[in-house]
């Protein structure tokens, strides 16, 4: 089991709570988690990343285990403290505009 | 007792604004989709409890949100804007290429007959469109892929399909506008498109009568009148009388004829409505007087509206969705401006209250009579 957070407008639009738990079998990857995400919330697809290349939207960091993720490759296993649910994965609206 | 719903669209959400035929007290619902920019949003005139809303913020993207109940509740539809083909580019502001990329969805018309059906314009420039309820969108390529497209290049707020004007005398027939490529019309339904720029003129072009590059901020029409267009462009309020073919300047008296706003009385085709704004450089009302100009004559004479608007120390914009007007008698017309103001008339523009005056700034305004 996996356990995300999602940032404020993502939690309003998907009608759900300050964390998300989710099923993913095999590897655990950013790529992984957004599927997943987008699975099971339709409402979400393309908020996340990017339609034209599946990048990771630039206003958005991810983070786990204290690290910032965002640079990493998206298909980055992810540490097993995301995997075994011990740790949160963030999703995160950049600090911008002021 | 007929009763009047008003859609504001502003950068933080969306708001309606509900009233009685008198249009005097009105009850205010919102923020909806609170702290997302609403570029627009549009009731079906075949349907007008069917309300389709874009939603978009730079962090999350795209998202088109639809009502059924008259925008008590709203679920999301398809966001996928996909370009056909290869997009290949369009100019960027320096003039070298640049990629189509979709952003956003600036404007929804909903069919004029069909609740299910809706166009969608987006920037970068492209017209899409949906069958299903906005489920699924599908671009209409033959205007992106126009043999000028290449050349186009975007204005201070990107290169936006603004204007989607159906033809009810024709169904086949379409208008749109872009900044700052210009004026197109398709007669086909979509499948291909000539510009309908002849008479425009733009001093900020190498060649002020170009065909393509015009910024062109609004265009009007009057359903009984379809063949008459008017538009308020970067500068100039122009008129055609033949769809587009050919266009003459209406500007006449008007204190300044830059704007972005324009709008035609419900009932009276040859009575039209503008806000205008100092110049290109200073996005404020001359004198820093909010006037609303009213011509009964189709253009070239004006007179100023002012009757309960502010007539000094007012600085704000009315942008190009920002006016609309309601189909009771006498016809009733709202505007909004980025001071976050709604303003509204009972009484064909000769008096105005605000409606409400501490909005975000205002995108879009779009007025439905329920009767």
């Amino acid at each position: 089991m996996i356990r995300v957070s999602l940032p404020y407008h993502l939690r309003t639009l998907a009608g759900v709570g300050a964390e998300v738990e989710l099923e993913i079998e095999g590897l655990v990857t950013p790529e992984g988690i957004i599927d997943a995400l987008e699975a099971e919330y339709p409402m979400l697809r393309a908020t996340m990343r990017e339609d034209a290349t599946g990048e990771r939207r630039a206003y958005l960091r991810f983070f786990a285990c204290g690290e910032d993720l965002s640079h990493q490759p998206m298909d980055l296993q992810l540490p097993g403290e995301v995997s075994r649910g011990e740790e949160i994965f963030r999703i995160v609206g950049a600090i911008a505009g002021g | 007792m007929p009763k009047v719903r008003v859609l504001v669209g502003t950068s933080k959400g969306a708001f309606v604004l509900t009233s009685d035929g008198k249009r005097k007290k009105w009850e205010v619902s919102g923020p909806h989709f609170g702290g997302w920019e609403i570029y627009h949003l549009k009731g079906s005139p075949a349907d007008p409890n069917r309300i389709y809303a874009s939603q978009a913020t730079d962090w999350f993207g795209q998202v088109i949100h639809r009502s059924d109940d008259g925008g008590k509740t709203w679920d999301t539809v398809g966001n996928e804007f996909v370009y056909k083909g290869e997009p290949g580019t369009h100019q960027w502001y320096d003039g070298t290429p640049h990629p189509w990329e979709f952003k956003r969805v600036w404007h929804l018309e909903p069919s004029l007959d069909d609740p299910d059906t809706v166009y969608a314009g987006a920037e970068d420039a492209a017209l899409f469109r949906s069958t299903d309820g906005g489920k699924t969108w599908e671009e209409l390529p033959g205007l992106r892929e126009h043999s000028t497209g290449a050349t186009w290049q975007p204005g201070a707020g990107g290169l936006c399909l603004h204007t989607i004007i159906l033809d009810p005398a024709d169904p086949k027939r379409i208008y749109t506008a872009i900044s700052a490529a210009g004026a197109f019309r398709s007669d086909d339904s979509g499948e291909s498109w000539k510009p309908i720029t002849k008479g425009l003129h733009s001093e900020f072009l190498p060649d002020p009568h170009a065909e393509i590059g015009h910024c062109v901020h609004h265009i009007s029409m009057h359903p009984s009148n379809p063949e008459v267009l008017f538009m308020q462009k970067h500068w100039d309020v122009m008129r055609s009388d033949d769809h587009g073919e050919q266009w003459h300047e209406v500007s006449g008296n008007l204190p300044s004829d830059f704007g972005f706003v324009i709008d035609v009385h419900a009932h009276e085709p040859e009575t039209l409505y503008v806000v205008p704004i100092k110049s290109d450089s200073e996005h404020y009302p001359p004198e820093g007087k909010l006037r609303v100009y009213r011509s009964r004559s189709g253009g070239n004479e004006w007179e100023a509206l002012t009757k309960g608007l502010p007539q000094k120390d007012c600085y704000h914009n009315v942008l190009r969705d920002a006016m609309s007007v309601d189909t009771l008698d006498p016809c009733g017309i709202y505007f909004g401006t980025t001071g976050g103001q709604v303003y509204g008339s009972n009484d064909e523009g000769d008096s105005w209250e605000p409606i409400v005056r501490d909005l975000p700034r205002v995108l879009s305004v779009e007025a439905q009579a329920l009767l």
